[in-house]
């Protein structure tokens, strides 16, 4: 069942316009606002189905390449929903995908292209040596809790403990190795598909 | 680049396609998140970074709004070739990866069913959480230099550990405090 059934122009342009005004919000990542379209996309407009927002999510944390292409793959449904099977649902397809992608990135991009440009040309100044110094302890504080937050979602050690093992282990191998990350991602893939962990 | 003293000895992109590419594949590398292989590609591969910068540029990537790695492609582009850097570097990130990401959407009824791929993603999963943790490890090992000295930044790195994995507060919150608190003290200790 296809979530909505037409779109016009008007709601295409608000589509981008909704991504252009989350953009400059998308503090902290941009999965961080998955809640937001959530409440958009799926409750209000009622473009995506609850399935195919969790989906979305779910193969863009699976697949390579960074996070934030679940916002594609939301725009992509959006367009499968209001062109239907065949040419004219991929083409609509990916224009909500353009449109989602350029509307999240572009403010966010064009402010950190001149505020970088900025900090660069002062970088010698006490204040940003001092913000970019400074940070540093707590940006690695957030990458373990990263680490953490995913970790946890092995379950309880007792019993999941083969893939608390193999976190373990990862984590040993890139600290004290220069190992290959794709091997250890293809033993994890192994290792999961024949069912040992 | 020309004040800082290793900059000479440092690799370097070669032209704004070397940058396209090598983004291409690391991110075709990054699963459940690029920013381990990016420290391990740029910074002990290829030495475009050292693991100093590397933390400074990933923070300003963090704190800028909008989606963190394209935040670092750009940075990191812009730095060598200005604004075709920029681009290049973000189409690497970018491009290659949503084709793939498109694919897996198209077959994704076949491949949810399957126990063995379910179990493939769940084995990679751990392995993504322990990458993370080995990068963070590493980078902490790296910051020997640091202003405010070892074990003040390993307090600050351990409350925000646990105001995010254990609290689960917002970032929201996290950020501005408890980074703001470490640029105040590391303001004071950079005397002028």
């Amino acid at each position: 069942m296809t979530a909505a059934a037409t779109m016009g122009a008007a709601d295409w342009l608000q589509l981008f316009l909704y991504y252009l005004s989350l953009s400059l919000l998308a503090v902290g990542g941009a999965i961080a606002t998955a809640p937001e379209m959530h409440r958009f996309l799926v409750e209000r407009q009622a473009w995506l189905t609850d399935p195919q927002f969790n989906a979305s999510i779910a193969i863009a944390q699976a697949a390579p390449g960074p996070n934030v292409l679940f916002i594609a793959l939301l725009g992509w449904n959006v367009g499968i929903n209001a062109g239907g099977p065949g040419l004219a649902g991929w083409l609509l397809g990916a224009l909500g995908m353009a449109l989602c992608m350029l509307g999240v990135m572009l403010p966010s991009s064009l402010l950190t292209w001149t505020a970088t440009r900025w900090g660069h040309r002062n970088r010698e100044r006490r204040g940003v040596r001092a913000f970019k110094q400074g940070m540093a302890p707590v940006v690695i504080g957030l990458l373990l809790a990263t680490a953490w937050v995913l970790a946890r979602a092995h379950g309880v050690p007792a019993t999941d403990w083969p893939l608390w093992l193999l976190t373990a282990a990862t984590t040993l191998l890139v600290w004290r190795t220069r190992l290959h990350l794709l091997w250890m991602l293809g033993a994890g893939a192994a290792l999961g598909a024949l069912g040992w962990v | 680049m020309t004040q800082n003293p290793t900059a000479a000895q440092r690799a370097q992109p070669r032209n704004p396609a070397d940058l396209f590419w090598s983004f291409t594949w690391l991110a075709l590398q990054g699963f459940g998140g690029v920013l381990a292989v990016v420290q391990r590609e740029l910074v002990e591969r290829k030495r475009w970074m050292t693991n100093e910068e590397f933390v400074e540029d990933w923070a300003v990537a963090q704190i800028m709004p909008g989606p963190n790695v394209v935040n670092l492609s750009i940075m990191i582009g812009d730095r060598y070739f200005g604004l075709r850097g920029a681009l290049a570097a973000l189409a690497g990130m970018l491009l290659f990866p949503l084709l793939l990401v498109l694919t897996l959407a198209v077959l994704y009824a076949e491949f949810s069913s399957h126990p063995a791929v379910a179990g493939a993603l769940r084995g990679m999963g751990a392995v993504a959480a322990g990458l993370i943790a080995g990068v963070g490890i590493k980078l902490f090992a790296s910051i020997k230099n640091h202003p405010l000295g070892r074990p003040l930044c390993a307090l600050l790195a351990a409350l925000t550990v646990v105001a995010m994995a254990g609290l689960r507060l917002p970032l929201f919150w996290v950020l501005p405090v408890l980074g703001g608190a470490a640029c105040l003290l590391t303001w004071r200790k950079l005397a002028p």
